[in-house]
Protein backbone atom coordinates (compact mmCIF):
# COMPACT_ATOMS: atom_id res chain seq x y z
CA UNK A 1 0.00 0.00 0.00
CA UNK A 2 1.78 3.25 -1.29
CA UNK A 3 2.24 5.30 1.26
CA UNK A 4 4.04 8.05 -0.98
CA UNK A 5 2.57 11.41 -1.82
CA UNK A 6 3.35 14.90 -2.95
CA UNK A 7 3.83 17.53 -0.61
CA UNK A 8 2.83 21.37 -0.85
CA UNK A 9 2.98 24.47 1.67
CA UNK A 10 0.56 27.27 1.95
CA UNK A 11 -1.19 29.82 3.30
CA UNK A 12 -4.15 29.22 5.20
CA UNK A 13 -7.17 31.62 6.66
CA UNK A 14 -6.28 30.64 9.74
CA UNK A 15 -2.53 30.46 9.48
CA UNK A 16 -3.69 34.17 9.03
CA UNK A 17 -5.23 35.17 11.71
CA UNK A 18 -3.19 32.85 14.15
CA UNK A 19 -0.23 35.23 12.99
CA UNK A 20 -2.12 38.22 14.24
CA UNK A 21 -2.68 36.54 17.73
CA UNK A 22 0.76 36.10 17.96
CA UNK A 23 2.88 33.20 16.96
CA UNK A 24 3.13 31.75 20.39
CA UNK A 25 -0.56 31.83 20.59
CA UNK A 26 -2.47 28.83 20.33
CA UNK A 27 -4.29 29.29 17.40
CA UNK A 28 -1.56 30.11 15.30
CA UNK A 29 0.11 26.78 17.00
CA UNK A 30 -2.86 24.46 15.83
CA UNK A 31 -3.16 26.51 12.69
CA UNK A 32 0.12 25.76 11.71
CA UNK A 33 0.57 22.13 13.48
CA UNK A 34 -1.48 19.99 10.91
CA UNK A 35 -1.35 17.90 7.51
CA UNK A 36 -4.15 17.89 5.23
CA UNK A 37 -4.98 14.77 3.12
CA UNK A 38 -7.71 13.48 0.67
CA UNK A 39 -10.41 11.32 2.09
CA UNK A 40 -9.99 9.07 0.02
CA UNK A 41 -6.34 8.55 1.21
CA UNK A 42 -7.50 8.49 5.01
CA UNK A 43 -9.74 5.91 3.83
CA UNK A 44 -7.01 3.57 1.92
CA UNK A 45 -4.41 4.11 4.72
CA UNK A 46 -6.90 3.70 7.95
CA UNK A 47 -6.57 6.96 9.17
CA UNK A 48 -9.39 9.11 11.17
CA UNK A 49 -9.94 12.65 11.26
CA UNK A 50 -7.13 14.22 13.69
CA UNK A 51 -5.71 11.19 14.37
CA UNK A 52 -1.63 11.84 14.62
CA UNK A 53 0.40 10.84 11.76
CA UNK A 54 4.76 10.99 11.14
CA UNK A 55 4.73 12.74 7.41
CA UNK A 56 8.54 12.68 6.48
CA UNK A 57 10.55 13.92 3.67
CA UNK A 58 14.51 13.95 2.72
CA UNK A 59 14.67 17.09 4.85
CA UNK A 60 12.95 15.85 8.01
CA UNK A 61 9.76 14.65 9.86
CA UNK A 62 7.30 15.93 11.99
CA UNK A 63 4.25 14.35 14.03
CA UNK A 64 0.89 16.20 13.16
CA UNK A 65 -2.73 15.63 13.26
CA UNK A 66 -4.73 14.57 9.98
CA UNK A 67 -7.24 16.78 8.57
CA UNK A 68 -9.39 15.70 5.27
CA UNK A 69 -8.47 18.45 2.94
CA UNK A 70 -10.31 19.03 -0.48
CA UNK A 71 -7.31 17.80 -1.94
CA UNK A 72 -6.88 15.24 -4.92
CA UNK A 73 -5.26 11.60 -3.75
CA UNK A 74 -1.77 11.76 -3.83
CA UNK A 75 -1.39 14.85 -2.06
CA UNK A 76 -0.48 16.44 0.89
CA UNK A 77 -0.88 20.01 2.32
CA UNK A 78 0.75 21.62 5.31
CA UNK A 79 0.48 25.21 6.14
CA UNK A 80 3.22 27.56 6.47
CA UNK A 81 4.87 27.64 10.12
CA UNK A 82 6.87 25.71 12.00
CA UNK A 83 5.79 22.14 10.88
CA UNK A 84 5.99 22.60 7.42
CA UNK A 85 9.51 23.84 7.81
CA UNK A 86 10.62 21.15 9.22
CA UNK A 87 9.89 19.05 5.95
CA UNK A 88 11.77 21.49 3.14
CA UNK A 89 15.12 21.54 2.23
CA UNK A 90 17.75 24.35 2.06
CA UNK A 91 18.63 23.30 -1.85
CA UNK A 92 17.59 26.52 -3.74
CA UNK A 93 19.19 25.21 -7.10
CA UNK A 94 20.83 28.65 -7.75
CA UNK A 95 17.55 30.62 -7.42
CA UNK A 96 17.62 31.58 -3.53
CA UNK A 97 14.07 29.76 -3.60
CA UNK A 98 13.82 26.19 -1.35
CA UNK A 99 11.07 24.08 -2.94
CA UNK A 100 7.94 24.47 -0.69
CA UNK A 101 5.79 22.63 -2.99
CA UNK A 102 5.86 19.29 -4.61
CA UNK A 103 8.21 17.11 -1.89
CA UNK A 104 8.10 13.43 -1.99
CA UNK A 105 6.80 12.76 1.40
CA UNK A 106 5.88 9.14 3.16
CA UNK A 107 3.23 9.45 5.80
CA UNK A 108 3.13 6.78 8.41
CA UNK A 109 0.09 6.22 10.94
CA UNK A 110 1.40 6.20 14.67
CA UNK B 1 6.48 69.81 11.90
CA UNK B 2 3.78 68.46 9.71
CA UNK B 3 4.38 65.81 7.15
CA UNK B 4 2.29 65.96 4.09
CA UNK B 5 0.71 62.50 5.11
CA UNK B 6 0.20 63.71 8.48
CA UNK B 7 -1.91 66.48 7.11
CA UNK B 8 -4.07 64.46 4.75
CA UNK B 9 -4.96 62.60 7.40
CA UNK B 10 -6.17 65.29 9.53
CA UNK B 11 -8.66 66.11 6.31
CA UNK B 12 -9.78 62.72 6.34
CA UNK B 13 -10.00 62.48 10.28
CA UNK B 14 -13.55 63.95 10.17
CA UNK B 15 -14.17 63.62 14.02
CA UNK B 16 -11.56 62.50 16.80
CA UNK B 17 -10.33 58.88 16.60
CA UNK B 18 -12.51 58.04 13.09
CA UNK B 19 -10.49 57.54 9.79
CA UNK B 20 -11.32 57.57 6.42
CA UNK B 21 -9.56 55.68 3.23
CA UNK B 22 -6.72 54.39 5.37
CA UNK B 23 -4.58 52.33 3.62
CA UNK B 24 -3.90 48.57 5.31
CA UNK B 25 0.10 47.94 4.32
CA UNK B 26 -0.87 43.99 5.43
CA UNK B 27 -0.35 42.42 1.52
CA UNK B 28 0.34 43.52 -1.68
CA UNK B 29 -3.29 44.65 -2.62
CA UNK B 30 -2.47 47.95 -0.37
CA UNK B 31 -6.19 48.40 0.38
CA UNK B 32 -6.90 51.95 0.44
CA UNK B 33 -10.19 52.48 1.59
CA UNK B 34 -10.23 51.65 5.13
CA UNK B 35 -12.75 53.37 7.76
CA UNK B 36 -10.75 52.64 10.97
CA UNK B 37 -11.92 54.46 14.76
CA UNK B 38 -9.14 54.57 17.63
CA UNK B 39 -10.38 54.84 20.83
CA UNK B 40 -7.83 55.27 23.82
CA UNK B 41 -4.45 55.22 21.62
CA UNK B 42 -5.51 51.59 20.29
CA UNK B 43 -7.32 50.25 16.78
CA UNK B 44 -10.83 48.91 18.00
CA UNK B 45 -12.22 49.05 14.26
CA UNK B 46 -11.02 48.70 10.74
CA UNK B 47 -14.27 48.68 8.72
CA UNK B 48 -13.96 46.93 5.06
CA UNK B 49 -10.56 45.51 5.80
CA UNK B 50 -10.39 41.52 5.52
CA UNK B 51 -9.69 39.62 8.64
CA UNK B 52 -5.80 39.67 7.97
CA UNK B 53 -5.96 43.23 7.36
CA UNK B 54 -8.44 43.67 10.75
CA UNK B 55 -5.54 42.11 12.74
CA UNK B 56 -2.89 44.36 11.33
CA UNK B 57 -4.39 47.29 13.05
CA UNK B 58 -6.63 45.82 16.21
CA UNK B 59 -3.98 43.23 17.38
CA UNK B 60 -1.05 45.78 17.36
CA UNK B 61 -0.50 47.36 21.00
CA UNK B 62 1.28 50.77 20.10
CA UNK B 63 2.16 50.83 23.58
CA UNK B 64 6.20 51.46 23.86
CA UNK B 65 7.93 48.25 24.77
CA UNK B 66 11.53 48.09 26.13
CA UNK B 67 14.16 47.43 23.57
CA UNK B 68 15.95 43.85 24.85
CA UNK B 69 19.72 42.69 24.88
CA UNK B 70 20.10 39.36 25.41
CA UNK B 71 16.38 38.98 27.24
CA UNK B 72 17.73 41.79 29.56
CA UNK B 73 15.43 44.79 29.04
CA UNK B 74 17.58 47.96 28.36
CA UNK B 75 17.80 51.55 26.91
CA UNK B 76 17.41 52.21 23.55
CA UNK B 77 21.14 53.66 23.25
CA UNK B 78 22.12 50.57 25.07
CA UNK B 79 20.48 48.35 22.38
CA UNK B 80 21.38 50.60 19.16
CA UNK B 81 25.09 50.33 20.34
CA UNK B 82 24.85 46.63 21.33
CA UNK B 83 23.41 45.98 17.60
CA UNK B 84 26.55 48.21 16.27
CA UNK B 85 28.87 46.46 17.87
CA UNK B 86 27.54 43.37 16.78
CA UNK B 87 27.23 44.12 13.24
CA UNK B 88 30.90 45.69 13.66
CA UNK B 89 32.88 42.67 14.76
CA UNK B 90 30.66 40.55 12.55
CA UNK B 91 33.23 39.28 9.22
CA UNK B 92 29.81 38.26 6.75
CA UNK B 93 26.92 40.04 8.30
CA UNK B 94 23.12 39.22 6.76
CA UNK B 95 20.62 41.62 6.45
CA UNK B 96 17.10 39.85 5.58
CA UNK B 97 13.60 40.96 5.42
CA UNK B 98 12.29 44.39 4.35
CA UNK B 99 9.19 43.39 3.42
CA UNK B 100 6.54 44.51 6.22
CA UNK B 101 8.34 48.07 6.47
CA UNK B 102 8.18 51.72 4.19
CA UNK B 103 10.52 52.13 1.45
CA UNK B 104 12.28 54.91 3.55
CA UNK B 105 13.65 52.05 5.95
CA UNK B 106 14.62 49.98 3.24
CA UNK B 107 16.86 52.67 1.70
CA UNK B 108 18.27 52.56 5.04
CA UNK B 109 18.85 49.00 5.01
CA UNK B 110 20.76 49.21 1.61
CA UNK B 111 22.66 51.71 3.04
CA UNK B 112 23.42 49.82 6.07
CA UNK B 113 24.62 46.93 3.90
CA UNK B 114 26.44 49.42 1.71
CA UNK B 115 28.40 50.60 5.04
CA UNK B 116 29.09 47.05 6.52
CA UNK B 117 30.13 45.41 2.89
CA UNK B 118 26.93 43.03 4.27
CA UNK B 119 24.68 40.58 2.61
CA UNK B 120 21.12 42.04 1.97
CA UNK B 121 18.33 39.99 1.12
CA UNK B 122 14.56 40.12 1.01
CA UNK B 123 11.82 38.27 1.96
CA UNK B 124 11.26 38.31 -1.92
CA UNK B 125 13.78 35.52 -2.30
CA UNK B 126 11.19 32.79 -0.35
CA UNK B 127 7.73 34.28 -2.66
CA UNK B 128 8.98 35.93 -6.25
CA UNK B 129 12.12 35.54 -6.30
CA UNK B 130 11.59 33.54 -9.41
CA UNK B 131 10.02 36.28 -10.85
CA UNK B 132 12.30 38.35 -10.51
CA UNK B 133 14.89 36.20 -12.60
CA UNK B 134 12.10 35.63 -15.53
CA UNK B 135 11.54 39.08 -15.78
CA UNK B 136 15.55 39.80 -16.05
CA UNK B 137 14.88 36.85 -18.81
CA UNK B 138 12.32 37.50 -20.74
CA UNK B 139 10.48 41.01 -19.87
CA UNK B 140 7.51 41.63 -17.60
CA UNK B 141 4.28 42.76 -20.16
CA UNK B 142 2.52 44.64 -16.73
CA UNK B 143 0.18 46.96 -16.22
CA UNK B 144 -1.63 48.85 -13.32
CA UNK B 145 -4.61 46.99 -11.00
CA UNK B 146 -6.67 50.32 -12.32
CA UNK B 147 -6.51 48.94 -16.05
CA UNK B 148 -7.65 45.53 -14.82
CA UNK B 149 -10.13 46.74 -13.04
CA UNK B 150 -11.95 49.12 -15.72
CA UNK B 151 -10.70 46.74 -19.18
CA UNK B 152 -9.94 43.39 -17.97
CA UNK B 153 -12.40 40.83 -19.59
CA UNK B 154 -10.20 37.44 -19.12
CA UNK B 155 -8.40 36.82 -16.28
CA UNK B 156 -6.31 33.98 -15.62
CA UNK B 157 -4.99 33.25 -11.79
CA UNK B 158 -1.96 30.39 -12.13
CA UNK B 159 -0.96 28.82 -8.69
CA UNK B 160 -2.34 31.09 -6.81
CA UNK B 161 -5.23 31.67 -3.97
CA UNK B 162 -6.39 34.93 -3.30
CA UNK B 163 -9.67 34.01 -2.02
CA UNK B 164 -7.11 33.20 1.05
CA UNK B 165 -3.57 34.79 0.34
CA UNK B 166 -5.21 38.71 -1.27
CA UNK B 167 -9.02 38.66 0.19
CA UNK B 168 -10.37 41.71 -0.98
CA UNK B 169 -8.44 41.63 -4.51
CA UNK B 170 -11.23 39.63 -6.45
CA UNK B 171 -13.70 42.49 -5.02
CA UNK B 172 -11.59 45.18 -5.75
CA UNK B 173 -9.87 45.15 -8.05
CA UNK B 174 -10.25 41.83 -10.56
CA UNK B 175 -13.42 40.11 -10.52
CA UNK B 176 -16.51 41.61 -9.09
CA UNK B 177 -15.66 45.81 -9.65
CA UNK B 178 -17.70 47.31 -12.52
CA UNK B 179 -14.82 49.39 -14.51
CA UNK B 180 -15.15 51.83 -17.30
CA UNK B 181 -15.01 48.94 -20.14
CA UNK B 182 -16.43 46.23 -17.39
CA UNK B 183 -19.75 47.70 -16.44
CA UNK B 184 -21.73 44.87 -15.19
CA UNK B 185 -18.69 43.91 -13.14
CA UNK B 186 -18.31 39.76 -12.65
CA UNK B 187 -21.05 39.61 -15.80
CA UNK B 188 -18.10 41.05 -18.44
CA UNK B 189 -15.24 38.74 -17.44
CA UNK B 190 -14.47 35.27 -17.86
CA UNK B 191 -12.26 33.74 -14.67
CA UNK B 192 -10.11 30.87 -15.65
CA UNK B 193 -7.90 29.14 -12.22
CA UNK B 194 -5.12 27.12 -12.36
CA UNK B 195 -4.00 25.06 -9.38
CA UNK B 196 -3.23 21.34 -8.43
CA UNK B 197 -5.95 21.50 -5.97
CA UNK B 198 -9.85 22.90 -5.53
CA UNK B 199 -9.74 25.96 -3.31
CA UNK B 200 -11.69 28.81 -2.50
CA UNK B 201 -10.31 30.76 -5.00
CA UNK B 202 -11.17 27.77 -7.99
CA UNK B 203 -15.35 28.07 -6.49
CA UNK B 204 -15.54 31.46 -8.60
CA UNK B 205 -13.94 30.28 -11.33
CA UNK B 206 -15.50 29.27 -15.11
CA UNK B 207 -12.54 27.06 -15.92
CA UNK B 208 -10.96 25.28 -13.57
CA UNK B 209 -7.87 22.99 -14.79
CA UNK B 210 -6.29 21.38 -11.81
CA UNK B 211 -2.87 20.45 -12.92
CA UNK B 212 -0.73 17.72 -11.27
CA UNK B 213 1.73 18.63 -9.40
CA UNK B 214 5.48 19.88 -10.89
CA UNK B 215 3.63 19.95 -13.96
CA UNK B 216 2.82 23.76 -14.03
CA UNK B 217 6.28 24.37 -17.39
CA UNK B 218 4.94 21.50 -19.90
CA UNK B 219 0.96 22.55 -19.64
CA UNK B 220 2.48 26.23 -20.19
CA UNK B 221 4.79 25.19 -22.81
CA UNK B 222 1.63 22.81 -24.85
CA UNK B 223 -0.32 26.25 -23.86
CA UNK B 224 2.35 28.71 -25.65
CA UNK B 225 2.56 26.07 -28.98
CA UNK B 226 -1.78 25.90 -29.13
CA UNK B 227 -1.93 30.08 -28.67
CA UNK B 228 0.69 29.80 -31.71
CA UNK B 229 -1.69 27.30 -33.70
CA UNK B 230 0.35 24.63 -33.84
CA UNK B 231 -0.33 21.06 -33.94
CA UNK B 232 -0.79 18.91 -30.24
CA UNK B 233 0.35 14.93 -30.88
CA UNK B 234 -0.81 14.00 -27.24
CA UNK B 235 -4.24 14.18 -25.63
CA UNK B 236 -3.16 15.41 -22.23
CA UNK B 237 -0.57 16.88 -20.59
CA UNK B 238 -0.21 17.42 -16.55
CA UNK B 239 -3.33 15.67 -15.96
CA UNK B 240 -5.39 18.68 -18.45
CA UNK B 241 -6.91 17.26 -21.81
CA UNK B 242 -5.39 19.66 -24.97
CA UNK B 243 -8.92 20.22 -25.71
CA UNK B 244 -9.29 22.02 -23.20
CA UNK B 245 -6.25 23.95 -22.97
CA UNK B 246 -7.41 24.68 -26.55
CA UNK B 247 -10.08 26.57 -25.37
CA UNK B 248 -8.44 28.63 -22.91
CA UNK B 249 -5.96 29.48 -25.32
CA UNK B 250 -8.42 30.61 -27.91
CA UNK B 251 -10.44 32.18 -25.00
CA UNK B 252 -6.70 33.89 -24.52
CA UNK B 253 -6.63 35.11 -28.15
CA UNK B 254 -10.13 36.06 -28.45
CA UNK B 255 -10.62 38.22 -25.33
CA UNK B 256 -10.51 42.18 -25.32
CA UNK B 257 -8.07 42.48 -22.57
CA UNK B 258 -6.53 39.96 -20.56
CA UNK B 259 -4.37 39.34 -17.52
CA UNK B 260 -3.03 36.74 -15.42
CA UNK B 261 -2.05 36.92 -11.98
CA UNK B 262 0.57 34.16 -10.91
CA UNK B 263 1.72 32.86 -7.68
CA UNK B 264 3.78 30.67 -5.35
CA UNK B 265 2.00 27.61 -6.91
CA UNK B 266 4.67 28.44 -10.14
CA UNK B 267 7.82 30.21 -8.17
CA UNK B 268 8.04 27.31 -4.91
CA UNK B 269 6.94 24.12 -7.52
CA UNK B 270 9.57 22.26 -9.64
CA UNK B 271 11.18 24.64 -12.48
CA UNK B 272 10.79 27.72 -10.34
CA UNK B 273 11.93 30.80 -12.53
CA UNK B 274 11.72 28.63 -15.77
CA UNK B 275 7.40 28.56 -14.89
CA UNK B 276 7.38 32.04 -14.73
CA UNK B 277 9.46 32.79 -17.70
CA UNK B 278 7.11 30.28 -19.06
CA UNK B 279 4.14 32.43 -18.56
CA UNK B 280 5.85 35.69 -18.91
CA UNK B 281 6.63 34.75 -22.73
CA UNK B 282 2.98 33.42 -23.32
CA UNK B 283 1.59 36.55 -22.00
CA UNK B 284 4.07 38.55 -24.53
CA UNK B 285 3.08 36.81 -27.30
CA UNK B 286 -0.67 36.74 -26.89
CA UNK B 287 0.34 40.77 -27.66
CA UNK B 288 0.60 39.64 -31.49
CA UNK B 289 -3.41 38.75 -30.85
CA UNK B 290 -5.06 41.09 -28.15
CA UNK B 291 -3.74 42.91 -24.92
CA UNK B 292 -2.40 40.47 -22.26
CA UNK B 293 -0.48 41.55 -19.05
CA UNK B 294 0.61 39.63 -16.33
CA UNK B 295 0.97 40.73 -12.54
CA UNK B 296 2.94 38.78 -9.66
CA UNK B 297 0.94 38.29 -6.70
CA UNK B 298 3.22 39.95 -4.14
CA UNK B 299 2.13 38.82 -0.61
CA UNK B 300 3.70 41.22 2.06
CA UNK B 301 2.50 44.62 2.21
CA UNK B 302 6.00 46.11 0.49
CA UNK B 303 7.47 43.34 -1.01
CA UNK B 304 7.24 45.01 -4.20
CA UNK B 305 8.87 48.38 -2.76
CA UNK B 306 11.96 46.07 -1.20
CA UNK B 307 12.39 44.93 -4.77
CA UNK B 308 12.19 48.53 -6.05
CA UNK B 309 14.40 49.95 -3.46
CA UNK B 310 17.48 47.40 -3.82
CA UNK B 311 16.84 47.55 -8.00
CA UNK B 312 17.17 51.46 -7.63
CA UNK B 313 20.06 51.54 -5.42
CA UNK B 314 22.01 48.49 -6.13
CA UNK B 315 20.81 47.85 -9.42
CA UNK B 316 19.65 44.19 -8.04
CA UNK B 317 16.20 43.36 -6.42
CA UNK B 318 17.64 40.42 -4.19
CA UNK B 319 20.26 38.95 -2.71
CA UNK B 320 22.93 41.50 -3.21
CA UNK B 321 26.20 41.07 -1.71
CA UNK B 322 28.08 44.33 -0.60
CA UNK B 323 31.34 42.78 0.81
CA UNK B 324 33.58 43.92 -1.72
CA UNK B 325 32.37 47.60 -1.65
CA UNK B 326 30.18 47.32 -4.62
CA UNK B 327 27.13 45.48 -5.19
CA UNK B 328 27.19 41.90 -6.76
CA UNK B 329 24.07 39.79 -7.55
CA UNK B 330 23.93 36.01 -6.62
CA UNK B 331 21.04 34.58 -6.40
CA UNK B 332 21.65 30.93 -4.71
CA UNK B 333 24.54 32.31 -3.58
CA UNK B 334 23.59 35.63 -1.81
CA UNK B 335 20.49 34.67 -0.94
CA UNK B 336 19.30 34.35 2.46
CA UNK B 337 18.34 30.72 2.99
CA UNK B 338 21.82 29.90 0.99
CA UNK B 339 23.77 31.85 3.17
CA UNK B 340 22.61 30.46 6.35
CA UNK B 341 22.43 26.64 5.33
CA UNK B 342 26.26 26.74 4.41
CA UNK B 343 26.27 28.66 7.45
CA UNK B 344 28.75 31.77 6.24
CA UNK B 345 26.53 34.46 7.81
CA UNK B 346 28.31 35.57 11.69
CA UNK B 347 25.66 37.35 12.73
CA UNK B 348 22.47 38.90 11.03
CA UNK B 349 19.98 41.77 11.37
CA UNK B 350 16.68 40.74 10.47
CA UNK B 351 14.17 43.77 9.25
CA UNK B 352 10.16 43.44 9.43
CA UNK B 353 10.17 39.62 8.92
CA UNK B 354 9.83 36.54 10.63
CA UNK B 355 12.61 34.34 8.97
CA UNK B 356 12.39 31.60 12.08
CA UNK B 357 8.96 31.13 11.26
CA UNK B 358 8.73 30.98 7.54
CA UNK B 359 12.43 29.78 6.54
CA UNK B 360 13.21 25.48 6.41
CA UNK B 361 13.97 23.87 9.38
CA UNK B 362 17.92 23.99 9.14
CA UNK B 363 18.41 27.86 7.75
CA UNK B 364 16.24 28.59 10.52
CA UNK B 365 18.15 26.94 13.22
CA UNK B 366 21.20 28.54 11.77
CA UNK B 367 19.47 32.22 12.69
CA UNK B 368 19.43 30.60 16.86
CA UNK B 369 23.30 29.70 16.79
CA UNK B 370 24.85 33.13 15.53
CA UNK B 371 23.84 36.66 17.04
CA UNK B 372 21.24 38.66 15.68
CA UNK B 373 19.23 41.51 15.66
CA UNK B 374 15.69 42.36 15.56
CA UNK B 375 13.88 45.16 14.28
CA UNK B 376 9.97 44.36 14.91
CA UNK B 377 6.59 46.20 16.11
CA UNK B 378 5.42 42.09 17.14
CA UNK B 379 6.83 39.26 19.04
CA UNK B 380 7.42 36.85 16.38
CA UNK B 381 9.71 33.50 16.72
CA UNK B 382 12.63 35.44 15.55
CA UNK B 383 12.42 37.54 17.99
CA UNK B 384 12.73 34.63 20.39
CA UNK B 385 16.05 34.02 19.30
CA UNK B 386 16.99 37.20 19.63
CA UNK B 387 20.22 38.97 20.56
CA UNK B 388 18.66 42.45 20.17
CA UNK B 389 15.02 43.40 19.67
CA UNK B 390 14.03 46.50 19.15
CA UNK B 391 10.28 47.04 19.60
CA UNK B 392 9.70 49.49 16.53
CA UNK B 393 6.53 51.04 15.71
CA UNK B 394 4.16 49.64 12.89
CA UNK B 395 4.42 50.91 9.05
CA UNK B 396 0.89 52.12 8.60
CA UNK B 397 -0.78 52.17 11.93
CA UNK B 398 1.63 54.30 14.03
CA UNK B 399 4.41 55.41 11.18
CA UNK B 400 3.84 57.10 8.38
CA UNK B 401 6.11 56.23 4.66
CA UNK B 402 5.35 54.54 1.07
CA UNK B 403 4.51 50.92 0.01
CA UNK B 404 4.87 49.47 -3.46
CA UNK B 405 1.26 48.25 -4.74
CA UNK B 406 1.72 44.84 -6.56
CA UNK B 407 1.17 46.50 -9.54
CA UNK B 408 4.42 48.94 -8.77
CA UNK B 409 2.34 51.62 -8.14
CA UNK B 410 3.81 53.54 -4.59
CA UNK B 411 0.97 54.46 -2.22
CA UNK B 412 1.72 56.83 0.84
CA UNK B 413 0.34 55.56 3.79
CA UNK B 414 -0.92 57.78 6.92
CA UNK B 415 -0.63 56.38 10.19
CA UNK B 416 -3.87 56.21 12.51
CA UNK B 417 -2.02 56.38 15.94
CA UNK B 418 0.87 59.09 16.78
CA UNK B 419 3.54 57.57 16.47
CA UNK B 420 5.50 57.31 20.21
CA UNK B 421 7.91 54.66 19.11
CA UNK B 422 11.03 55.23 17.48
CA UNK B 423 9.98 53.82 13.16
CA UNK B 424 12.52 51.32 11.66
CA UNK B 425 13.97 53.86 9.71
CA UNK B 426 15.06 56.30 12.78
CA UNK B 427 16.86 53.01 14.21
CA UNK B 428 18.38 52.15 10.78
CA UNK B 429 19.84 56.03 11.01
CA UNK B 430 21.51 55.46 14.33
CA UNK B 431 23.04 52.23 13.91
CA UNK B 432 24.71 53.05 10.33
CA UNK B 433 25.94 56.33 12.45
CA UNK B 434 27.82 53.72 15.04
CA UNK B 435 29.20 51.49 12.25
CA UNK B 436 31.76 51.11 9.81
CA UNK B 437 34.59 53.07 8.76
Amino acid sequence: MSKQFTLITGRTPEQGEGLHKGKGSEAYRSATTLVEMSPEDMARLGIEEGQVVRVQTVAGQVEVPVRAGALPPGLLFVPMGPAANGLIGTETEGTGMPSFKGLAAEVEPI
Amino acid sequence: MSTPAETRNQVLQKKPGFFENVVCAFCGCLCDDLVVEVEDGRVVKARRACASGRGLFTHYDPVPRQPTVDGREVEWEEAIAEAARTLDEADSPLIYGLSSTATEAQRKAVALADRLGAILDTTSSVCHSPSSLAMQAVGEPTCTLGEVRNRADLLVFWGCNPAVSHVRHFSRYSVMPKGILTSHGRKDRTVAVVDVRPTASTRVADLFLQVQPGTDFEVLTVLRALVQGKEIAIETVGGISTARLRELAERMKTCRFGVAFMGMGLTQSRGRDLNVSELFTLVAELNRYTRFSVIPMRGHGNVAGADQVLTWQSGYPFAVSFARGYPRYGPGEFSAVDVLARGEADAALILASDPVAHFPGAAAKQLERIPIIVLDPMPSLTTQVARVVLPTACYGVDAAGTAYRMDGIPIRLRPVLPSVRPTDEDVLSEIIARVGP
